[in-house]
């Protein structure tokens, strides 16, 4: 049984069939990878799989339930969490609040929660908040940064924010969009670790990445895209040697 | 009956129109709401006032030289007070161009008092042209005939000079259209001299045909003409020139229709509902948002 | 106790009472827009619409029927916040500019509606009688500002404020996040309504006559002014904006006729030399930590 599925999915903006037919399923407790050329619609395939588009044809199923045309909240609080290609933090906020947000969903009180600010109920539905956040920055090891603010972080520390962020939401499914984009060969390395790491515990990751060393060091199944089709899936070493992705990646004539 | 009305809401139209080319344009090129806008409009109708009451001068040159005056104004607004907010946040530009507002009205209070002033009666010779069972003004007329004139030298500009070229690029993409080399303080410059130009023929056709000119006229016409604007698709120029004469006649044929006193709100109930089912304006072009 | 309230005010010269009970219902009308516009980031153009709801409902409720004060204000506030609600549902769909330009729109109808009906005299306006209570009315004003100030000191420091800033920061990663941006700008956008009509409810009983043209653009303005030169999003920052922009024709009396004039080149200058706001990018929280000495101290910029 698969944790995600996606069938027959296909999305047009305006002419442009941006992906076509694509079928894919994630099972639980893999690590899958999407790759691909640029604009073969990898991270549309995360912005349909998110809500953020609704698929023109087809079905994407998560836990069975089917989820498209779904609202982007509604499917994060079914247990998907994402991180964005180009960095989406709250910058203006703390790296305690962006992660304590990312927790959202495991909390219950709103408007009449500030109300009653000093109550038990809320005090501790609060705790319960700072611990899941706190969970997440220590895995993603941002502990000492939690009252700078988002956007006077680094670069990379800011990618692993987003990771943390979305870890606090206690996603089922993780989706990360080139988590290693920018980063130094020895942040990539601990990245890998870090995603093993979550992996570890029981959280299934689907991830798009740019860089074939990082793929290639930590995925179980490898799909690839290119012009919104999936030409290939496979493990590693079937993706390496697949004619038909040598030549989207390095344009006919190359596989002789 | 409907004929008339058609023409008394195109006149009052295309003034609107002329004030909304002024929003549009600035908005389109950095994205602020130019609330002093409204203002340039009132100076324009009383440098106007001044030039024929005062010095006496011909209408028409008197025009010329208002419209020569607010180009100045408008220019040496945007240097003080947004041309150093432009990395600031957009909400900063918009209090400061409020702040403007608030300064260029109490100006011409102190100046020209509390009281509306008016054109001598013999600016515009008045002439009735009967058209079948309507009639058309000379003054009307005119300012139709200006208005398009004018309209028609914006769209001149816009499309086929090399500014107006520079202009189409910036409002395309500020940051890439200065990487290209497009002069953008230069570009903004003259979309502040051709709004501003342009509002003030505004004022001074409204000045002549309502025969008012008052220092808080500037408040209700310059809000109107941005809901034009707005109306027509925000940064699109066909969109202002067709969102203003939509509002003036609608705003016309509901005074006639006997709802004169809910004359201020007739243009806002149009603008909120075209925004309620498209949320771009009539013109405007959707932008997909980059995720 | 109310004796001793009566006491403590007549202590007080009127002129200043009434500079201080300006400034309070300005607090509590800043504070409301604030949540809107500063917290959330939505840009609302028609607050004072707000407040002019909550002034006629009052003012015809201390006309017509005898309730409480207090009741009475809750209701003017109830009503502000319904219909803030029911044109919020529709219009906080449409983003940046386009909200706030729906937002003006709609107040320019509100009070052209009010000009017209019967029940809040049409263009003539209505005079207020004296509210229904025995506390002086300059206390029941601080105190009204002092419950908004400390409950919207709770709203920041809790889930449902941080998803406000969330939806202000970033709205699309807020949605990824499980937060529903829409329920929540709404809420956030009645519990601001709310604060304005209850601070109309208390200006039309300060002000003992109300007319629907004092609720214009220009209002909306003021208000809008207060938040952002205190700098948005901040408490103190609104409590600042507040108390300068309400106390400022007062100080600037001796100007006369150049007060506007000043007022507006005022603005211009402050923008532009403090374009965050006054006290924007001041961070309370941790100025206080600061000055106790428990904060670590803060990372060189790089």
């Amino acid at each position: 049984m698969s944790l995600l599925r996606m069938e027959d999915v296909s999305i047009r903006f305006g002419g442009l069939l941006a992906v076509y037919n694509v079928n894919l399923s994630v099972q639980p407790g893999e690590i899958h990878s999407l790759i691909g050329p640029n604009g073969a619609g990898k991270s549309t395939i995360f912005n349909l799989i998110t809500g953020i588009y609704k698929p023109s044809e087809g079905h994407i199923y998560f836990d069975e339930k089917r989820i498209e045309g779904k609202k982007p909240y509604h499917i994060a609080a079914l247990g998907i969490a994402r991180t964005f290609q180009n960095i989406h933090l709250f910058n203006d906020l703390t790296v305690l609040d962006n992660v304590l947000i990312g927790a959202h969903t495991s909390g219950k009180w709103d408007l009449t929660g500030s109300l009653l600010k000093f109550t038990p109920w809320v005090r501790s539905d609060e705790r319960k908040l700072k611990f899941l956040a706190m969970e997440s920055l220590e895995a993603m090891e941002l502990t000492d940064k939690t009252n700078e603010l988002a956007k006077n972080l680094p670069y990379g520390e800011q990618r692993r924010l987003e990771i943390a962020r979305a870890l606090a939401v206690k996603p089922k499914l993780l989706l990360l969009d080139e988590p290693a984009a920018g980063m130094n060969p020895h942040e990539k390395q601990v990245l890998m670790e870090m995603v093993k790491i979550i992996r570890g515990k029981g959280i299934t990751i689907f991830l798009v990445e740019h860089d074939m060393k990082f793929v290639m060091g930590i995925s179980d199944q490898i799909a690839v895209l290119d012009y919104g089709v999936k030409i290939a899936e496979g493990l590693s070493e079937e993706i390496r040697t697949n004619p038909k992705v040598i030549e989207a990646y390095l344009g006919k004539g190359a596989v002789h | 009956m409907l004929l008339q009305q058609l023409i008394n809401g195109i006149t009052l139209g295309s003034t609107y129109a002329l004030i909304a080319l002024g929003y549009t344009m600035v908005y389109g090129i950095i994205a602020l709401i130019n609330f002093a806008h409204g203002e340039i409009f009132m100076a324009g109708a009383f440098a106007g006032l001044f030039m024929v009451t005062v010095l006496k001068i011909n209408i028409f040159l008197s025009l010329i030289l208002s419209m020569v005056f607010c180009m100045i104004m408008g220019v040496v607004i945007e240097r003080i007070a947004y041309r150093p907010l432009r990395k600031s946040s957009r909400l900063s530009a918009l209090i400061s161009a409020i702040g403007v507002s608030i300064f260029l009205s109490t100006l011409a209070l102190m100046v020209f008092g509390a009281d509306a002033k008016g054109f001598p009666d013999n600016t515009i010779p008045l002439i009735q042209i009967k058209l079948g069972p309507a009639e058309i003004s000379s003054l009307q007329l005119l300012i139709l005939g200006i208005s398009a004139f004018l309209m028609m030298a914006l769209e001149f500009i816009v499309r086929k000079t090399k500014i107006g070229k520079a202009m189409r690029a910036t409002s395309q993409d500020y940051h890439t259209a200065s990487l290209m080399g497009v002069n953008v303080n230069r570009v903004i410059s003259v979309t502040f001299a051709l709004g501003s130009s342009l509002a003030a023929a505004g004022g001074v056709l409204v000045g002549i045909l309502y025969n008012s000119v008052s220092f808080n006229m500037g408040l209700m016409a310059g809000l109107k003409a941005f809901a034009a604007a707005v109306l027509g698709g925000i940064g699109s120029i066909p969109g202002a020139m067709f969102g203003g004469i939509f509002l003036g006649v609608a705003e016309v044929m509901g005074v006639a229709a006997g709802y004169s006193s809910y004359r201020d709100a007739i243009a806002f109930a149009i603008l909120v509902l075209v925004l309620l089912i498209k949320p771009t304006g009539l013109f405007g072009q959707k932008i997909q948002k980059k995720v | 106790m109310v004796e001793m309230m009566q006491n403590l005010i007549d202590q007080i010269d009127p002129y200043t009472l009434q500079i201080l009970m300006n400034i309070g219902i300005a607090i509590i009308m800043a504070l409301g827009l604030n949540l809107i516009t500063g917290v959330t980031g939505q840009l609302s153009l028609g607050h004072a619409a707000f407040m002019s709801i909550g002034a006629f409902t009052s003012a015809i409720l201390s006309i017509h029927y005898n309730l409480p004060f207090s009741l009475n204000l809750l209701v003017a506030g109830l009503t502000a916040a319904f219909i803030g609600a029911l044109i919020g549902f529709p219009i906080l769909r449409l983003t940046g500019d386009y909200l706030a330009i729906a937002t003006l729109g709609f107040a320019e109808i509100l009070k052209v509606i009010f000009l017209n009906l019967n029940i809040t005299n049409k263009a003539l306006g209505l005079s207020v009688p004296p509210p229904n209570t025995d506390i002086p009315m300059p206390f029941v004003i601080f105190f009204v500002a002092l419950v908004t100030i400390i409950f919207m000191s709770f709203i920041h420091n809790s889930r449902f404020g941080r998803s406000l800033m969330a939806i202000r920061e970033d709205e699309i990663a807020a949605e990824a996040m499980g937060i529903n941006a829409t329920r929540y700008k709404l809420q956030a956008f009645a519990v601001g309504s709310f604060l304005a009509g209850v601070g109309g409810g208390l200006y039309a009983h300060v002000i003992a006559y109300i007319n629907p043209s004092d609720f214009g653009f220009m209002k909306s303005i003021d208000i809008l002014n207060m938040v952002v030169l205190g700098g948005l999003g901040s408490i103190p920052g609104a409590i600042l904006g507040a108390s300068v922009l309400a106390s400022a024709p007062e100080f600037l009396r001796f100007m006369q006729q150049y007060r506007m004039l000043v007022y507006g080149a005022l603005l211009v200058f402050l923008m532009v030399f403090r374009p965050n706001g006054l006290l924007g990018g001041v961070n309370f929280t941790r100025l206080v930590l600061k000055i106790i000495g428990k904060n670590k101290p803060a990372r060189a910029a790089k």
